[in-house]
């Protein structure tokens, strides 16, 4: 091998490596600096502001609510969706496309989305009106109806996003080989049977990128609760946002978005660890 | 039995796909609909008070036009981007083993594990410094960070998809590699590659914090309307809802083909 075509390679991903190096590894540093610094000296000022921030408390446990009920309602509709299509004799593409839509749909419209449904003179009350349910036009948005708010935002974020590990469960049962089906459909196993000992473990590399990739996002969610509930319902991104745009404070700003990272990384640990897949257990 | 079983199954379906274009439909009869129709109680589910004029209403409200500009033009600016840098990153990881590999596997996998947005905080002191903020230009920085990592990868399995012998060939017959690879492996690879352009767009056009974050004046239309959300009327709240879906449904339709191959290798 010649020197050149040697170090082709690296040519071809320095440009890509700079990039990264300069919008993703040079933020990120500073923004672990940024938290730390109060005035250009070192301090923690920046989380004692934060943690007695009166949104804190609920932001926090608002955010873990969500993710905590977002995930797992995706994982399990998206791979229930999955096995359906697997089933479809016709049709599959077109109702493909229609589930995968959500895919190219903005947590910010999927949050007007369900604004449109859940407004007061929407067409949820509008149905439960017509069914004689209520009187008339009700409010379910409100900082006094945080539960109602709360389903809202599961709702619009399960409608969005469900797509997304639906993608990524279909993509990994293709590369199941049929024949672990077959085999054990000729010793007589029930369809249950094979899903729970053939499909799911097999399943586990792909359904640990969705967790993953699904989580971390969870965590960043904020623009459907702001579509939907406004300020009623604080989110730590939310908070982030916030601090950096109405109070111009990017010290406690960086704080929050430190939280996150922290958060999201140890979820991210949390799943390369339980769902670990060892070279044996391979197809 | 086996009758009852196929009806629920094939209900199931069609409950599915309602579930995903019902609302859809009703956020374009609020975008439609104007002031008359948001307001119109009990709301029916047939467009009654449809009209093209609550949509350009929309249109003529002052920046929204600008917003869309600058959307478009943030989301271009990452494709093109996304796509210059990533395409190479994915010939060298497809093409070629060399030290080093990992680390850079390692460098895309530790991008997706973090929020990237969040990461728009301290560039607004950067690209204040640089004169980026404010500009489509800076927005797109950011979203190029969020699209390159996918374009690296989906790039990467693109080309580990066309065999090395088709290149080989090629050379025998007196090309250059970099001849070979425009002649040989690029059209084969441009229709992929297409489709990774169409996601970066995709991304950038949706994205909300960092587009929030980096503009004040120069907003993209995500951004636009997260600004005036709390202030605007909701026929203003439904049509931009309904803007921003419409080239998403398009580009998803563009790039279906695709959608599965990209991520089942993407995501290994």
């Amino acid at each position: 091998m010649t020197l050149r075509s040697r170090l082709l390679p690296y040519l071809l991903l320095a440009p890509s490596v700079a990039f990264l190096a300069a919008l993703f590894l040079v933020p990120l540093v500073q923004t672990i600096s940024l938290s730390f610094m109060e005035e250009g000296a070192p301090s923690l000022a920046n989380y004692s502001r934060m943690v007695s921030d009166i949104n804190f408390g609920p932001a926090v446990r608002n955010t873990f609510l969500l993710v905590l009920t977002v995930v797992p309602i995706q994982i399990v509709m998206a791979l229930a969706m999955a096995m359906m299509l697997q089933k479809l004799p016709r049709g599959r593409d077109l109702v493909l496309w229609i589930w995968t839509i959500p895919l190219g749909i903005s947590d910010l419209a999927a949050g007007l989305v369900w604004l449109a449904i859940l407004q007061d003179r929407g067409y949820l009350n509008s149905a439960l009106y017509g069914l004689g349910l209520i009187e008339g036009p009700t409010a379910w948005l409100t900082y006094e109806t945080p539960v109602a708010l709360f389903v809202g935002v599961v709702v619009a974020e399960v409608w969005r996003a469900t797509a997304i590990v639906l993608v990524i469960l279909v993509a990994g049962l293709q590369l199941i080989p049929k024949e672990y089906k077959e085999a054990a459909e000729v010793f007589g196993a029930r369809p249950w049977t094979i899903f729970r000992h053939i499909t799911l473990p097999l399943l586990k590399p792909s359904l640990q990128t969705a967790l993953i990739l699904r989580t971390v996002l969870a965590f960043e969610v904020f623009a459907v609760v702001y579509a939907i509930g406004g300020t009623n319902f604080p989110v730590l991104v939310g908070e982030a946002y916030n601090w950096q745009r109405n109070y111009q404070n990017t010290g406690v700003a960086a704080a929050y978005a430190m939280l996150i990272v922290v958060i999201s990384l140890a979820a991210t640990v949390v799943f390369l660890w339980a769902l670990r897949t060892k070279p044996e257990q391979q197809p | 039995m086996n009758v009852l079983r196929r009806t629920v199954y094939i209900a199931g379906i069609v409950a599915l796909c309602a579930w995903v274009l019902v609302p859809i439909y009703f956020i374009a009869l609020g975008a439609f609909g104007g002031r008359i129709g948001v307001f119109r109680w009990p709301k029916s589910i047939w467009p009654g008070d449809a009209s093209l004029a609550a949509m350009q209403l929309f249109l003529q409200v002052e920046g929204v036009g600008q917003a869309m500009v600058n959307s478009i033009i943030a989301a271009a600016i990452t494709m093109a981007l996304s796509i210059a840098l990533g395409a190479p990153a994915g010939y060298a990881l497809a093409r070629f083993t060399f030290p080093g590999q990992n680390a850079y596997r390692l460098l895309i996998l530790l991008t997706r594990a973090f929020p990237l947005a969040i990461l728009a905080l301290p560039l607004t002191v950067a690209f204040i410094r640089i004169g980026l903020y404010d500009t489509a230009f800076g927005v797109a920085l950011i979203h190029t960070a969020l699209a390159l990592p996918f374009a690296a990868l989906v790039s990467a399995s693109l080309f580990q998809a066309i065999p090395r012998e088709l290149e080989e060939a090629a050379w025998v017959f007196g090309c250059t590699r970099f001849q070979a690879f425009t002649k040989v492996v690029l059209p084969l690879a441009l229709p992929g590659i297409a489709a990774t352009a169409i996601f970066a767009f995709v991304i950038s056009w949706n994205e909300v914090f960092a587009a929030s974050v980096l503009t004040v004046r120069n907003r993209t239309l995500t951004a636009y309307l997260l600004t005036v959300l709390a202030e605007s009327p909701l026929h203003f709240r439904f049509a931009g809802g309904f803007l921003l879906i419409v080239p998403s449904i398009v580009f998803i339709f563009a790039v279906r083909k695709y959608l599965f191959a990209m991520w089942g290798i993407a995501n290994r």
